[in-house]
């Protein structure tokens, strides 16, 4: 009999894969294989440097044949920044979460993209703090309920959630930002091809290339993994409207005389 | 090829970089340091190499992490305020066996305090001053040449020891100019930083690497575990205390009295041991070069001899503190500090008149 492999896990994941440390319905590892299949499919993963920041998103680093950095909770885009200074022909991406990236890490974020640094920004929302036990995170939906906002958040109190895709595309360093979800798979889809794109932006040394990825977290939402996915098409895409938010070919504006 | 240049302190940090090889500088504006950040921006760009300025003092620390585990020389130079910030990432790069340079040109504290010379940072440059305990290698240069030369033995250090390295100056002598002969100091060969990051097909034997500094959340090899990777840790430390010492002694044979002093004090400290000895007066100087490893061993030395000390420090008695720890209890230990400066202002200085004067007293 004729056998065909028709599916399997990416070349770049080790065999076997690093522990698996992720909740049953996490969907942070689902995100990780998308980076996996582009990667491979643009045949970038042997020159690629990733940095991690610090939480769940970051247990990506022991399952990944790819020189990995782990960075100071927040600070993957400094970190990043100097690798791709030093060694521009290395493709460098971060893999970071909501709170390490538009949290803690705001001033490394905003700061990459005053610059239009050529790194490729994958940002894992799932509007909380997973690793420290759910708490409340800049992204946290207004009403809903954390550690750390006990009755559900509260604008007057600790304000709006952020929009951090909308907020990259106002930079003029940003060539591309996107916000995709993987609650479908025809949104698996189309995150894979967001992914794609940003990394073409940095091949292409366009700028700062960025895609926030909604992602589940049942254990801190309290729902079960479907529920969760019920939460996403409905409540949070309803806040965090997914597509393009920008996508630049020029790199005229970045030039020295502008 | 060596070159003779009359430059500032603060100049002679890039023109030691250079030399020795370092490929990027990562720093935020503060002063009494800018001269070390405004000299990299002019000379480092048009040889193709990296300067960049951050957007903070953390952003820059940050910076010599992603450079450092990528394989390259790297360093930064801050004072007070900005010393303050660098502490966390200071203590993952020493976990995460990652060698750079910090510079650090000391300004008055506690808070802001003043934006002029001071030493007032030994013990957070000396013990530690992020979390977790760690050790790393801290050079005291006593004059422009020595910072020149000092910047590049800290790489070499760094390098052979995988552990950041700070050197520690201070206002007055990143401001004075000397003569100074620039040139690669050759300290010998060292490995190819196989553990960097380069991308997976740019590594000599194919394989991926991972750099963490959280090596008791995630094991890495070849450390099983974390008291492992601790020990191996401690290891380090020794090694670097049983072979990196490094001191001056002036004039410290039969001398009843020991001057302990580094930067600028110590040459504060050298004229006052030049003016006592004039009069007859036995006076000596003990001189760390590196303020860690501490040469604890030659200050007790000379106190079993029955000798008495004298800390000379721009602060309130910080390097008072190790020379305590190395006389075991058996000599005196007198400071003149920065109360003693001979203007009650931020630019005030400790002068050698008034380090006599003490030095006379004590006699
Ligand atoms: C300086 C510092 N503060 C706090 C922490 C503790 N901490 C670890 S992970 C984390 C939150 C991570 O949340 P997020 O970035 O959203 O990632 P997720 O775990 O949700 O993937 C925090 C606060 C830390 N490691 N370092
Ligand atoms: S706590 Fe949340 S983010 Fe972390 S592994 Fe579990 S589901 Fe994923």
């Amino acid at each position: 009999m004729n056998k065909k492999k028709v599916c399997g896990n990416p070349k770049i994941w080790k065999d076997p894969p690093g522990a698996a440390m992720y909740c049953p319905g996490c969907q942070h590892p689902v995100i990780d294989r998308i980076i996996s299949e582009v990667l491979e499919e643009m045949d970038i993963d042997g020159k690629a440097i990733c940095v991690v920041g610090v939480g769940c998103h970051a247990f990506v680093q022991i399952s990944w044949n790819l020189d990995v950095l782990s960075s100071a909770h927040g600070r993957a885009l400094d970190s990043g920044t100097a690798i791709k200074r030093l060694n521009p022909d290395a493709i460098v991406f971060t893999v970071q979460g909501d709170g390490d990236c538009i949290g803690i890490g705001a001033g490394a974020f905003i700061g990459a993209m005053i610059r239009g640094e050529k790194i490729t920004t994958i940002m894992f929302n799932n509007t909380n703090y997973g690793t420290t036990g759910g708490q409340l995170a800049p992204t946290t939906l207004l009403g809903q309920k954390t550690a750390t906002t006990p009755h559900g958040r509260d604008a007057a109190l600790e304000g709006y959630p952020v929009h951090t895709a909308e907020l990259a595309a106002t930079f003029k360093g940003t060539a591309y930002s996107a916000r995709g979800s993987v609650h479908t798979p025809a949104d698996y889809q189309r995150t894979k091809r967001y992914i794609k794109t940003a990394f073409q932006k940095q091949i292409d040394g366009v700028g700062f290339s960025f895609v926030e990825v909604l992602s589940a977290c049942p254990p801190n939402w309290h729902l079960s993994p479907v529920k969760c996915l019920k939460r996403i098409g409905e409540d949070i895409v309803s806040e965090f409207p997914l597509g393009e938010f920008k996508n630049e070919d020029s790199t005229e504006r970045l030039s020295k005389s502008k | 090829m060596a070159e003779k240049m009359f430059v500032q302190g603060n100049e002679a940090v890039g023109w030691g970089a250079l030399y020795c090889g370092c490929d990027g500088f990562f720093g935020y504006p503060i002063t009494p340091q800018n001269e070390v950040t405004q000299w990299f921006a002019h000379e480092f760009p048009k040889r193709g190499k990296v300067f960049l300025q951050s957007q903070s003092e953390v952003g820059s620390i940050n910076m010599l992490f992603g450079g450092a585990a990528a394989g390259f020389r790297v360093m930064t130079s801050t004072s007070g305020p900005g010393w303050g910030l660098m502490q966390e990432t200071i203590s993952h790069l020493v976990a995460a066996e990652l060698p750079c340079v910090i510079v650090l040109v000391q300004r008055g504290g506690p808070g802001a305090g003043s934006i002029r010379h001071a030493q007032m940072d030994y013990i957070t440059a000396t013990r530690g001053g992020g979390q977790g305990g760690y050790k790393n290698i801290v050079l005291a240069p006593g004059s422009v040449q020595e910072v020149h030369d000092l910047i590049q033995l800290g790489f070499h250090l760094a390098d052979k020891y995988r552990n950041p390295l700070v050197i520690l100056t201070d206002g007055i002598l990143g401001q004075v100019s000397e003569s100074v002969e620039v040139k690669t100091i050759d300290f010998g060969p060292l490995d190819k930083k196989p553990w960097a990051l380069r991308g997976r097909e740019r590594q000599e034997d194919g394989k991926s690497r991972i750099v963490n500094s959280a090596v008791g959340v995630l094991p890495l090899p070849p450390y099983p575990n974390y008291i492992s990777w601790l020990k191996h840790i401690e290891e380090k430390y020794r090694e670097m205390e049983g072979s990196e010492l490094r001191y001056e002694i002036y004039q410290a044979e039969g001398a009843d009295l020991i001057l302990v002093a580094y930067g600028y004090t110590s040459r504060v400290s050298k004229e006052a041991v030049n003016m006592a000895r004039a009069e007859g007066h036995k006076v000596g100087m003990i001189r760390p070069i590196t303020l860690w490893p501490f040469p604890y061993s030659v200050i007790r030395e000379k106190a079993m001899l029955g000798c008495k000390f004298l800390v000379v420090e721009d602060s309130l008695g910080l390097l008072i503190d190790d020379v305590k720890i190395g006389v075991e209890g058996r000599a005196d230990v007198h400071l003149v500090g920065i109360l003693d400066r001979h203007i009650p202002t931020d630019g005030g200085m400790i002068m050698p008149g008034r380090v006599f004067e003490e030095i006379k007293r004590l006699l």
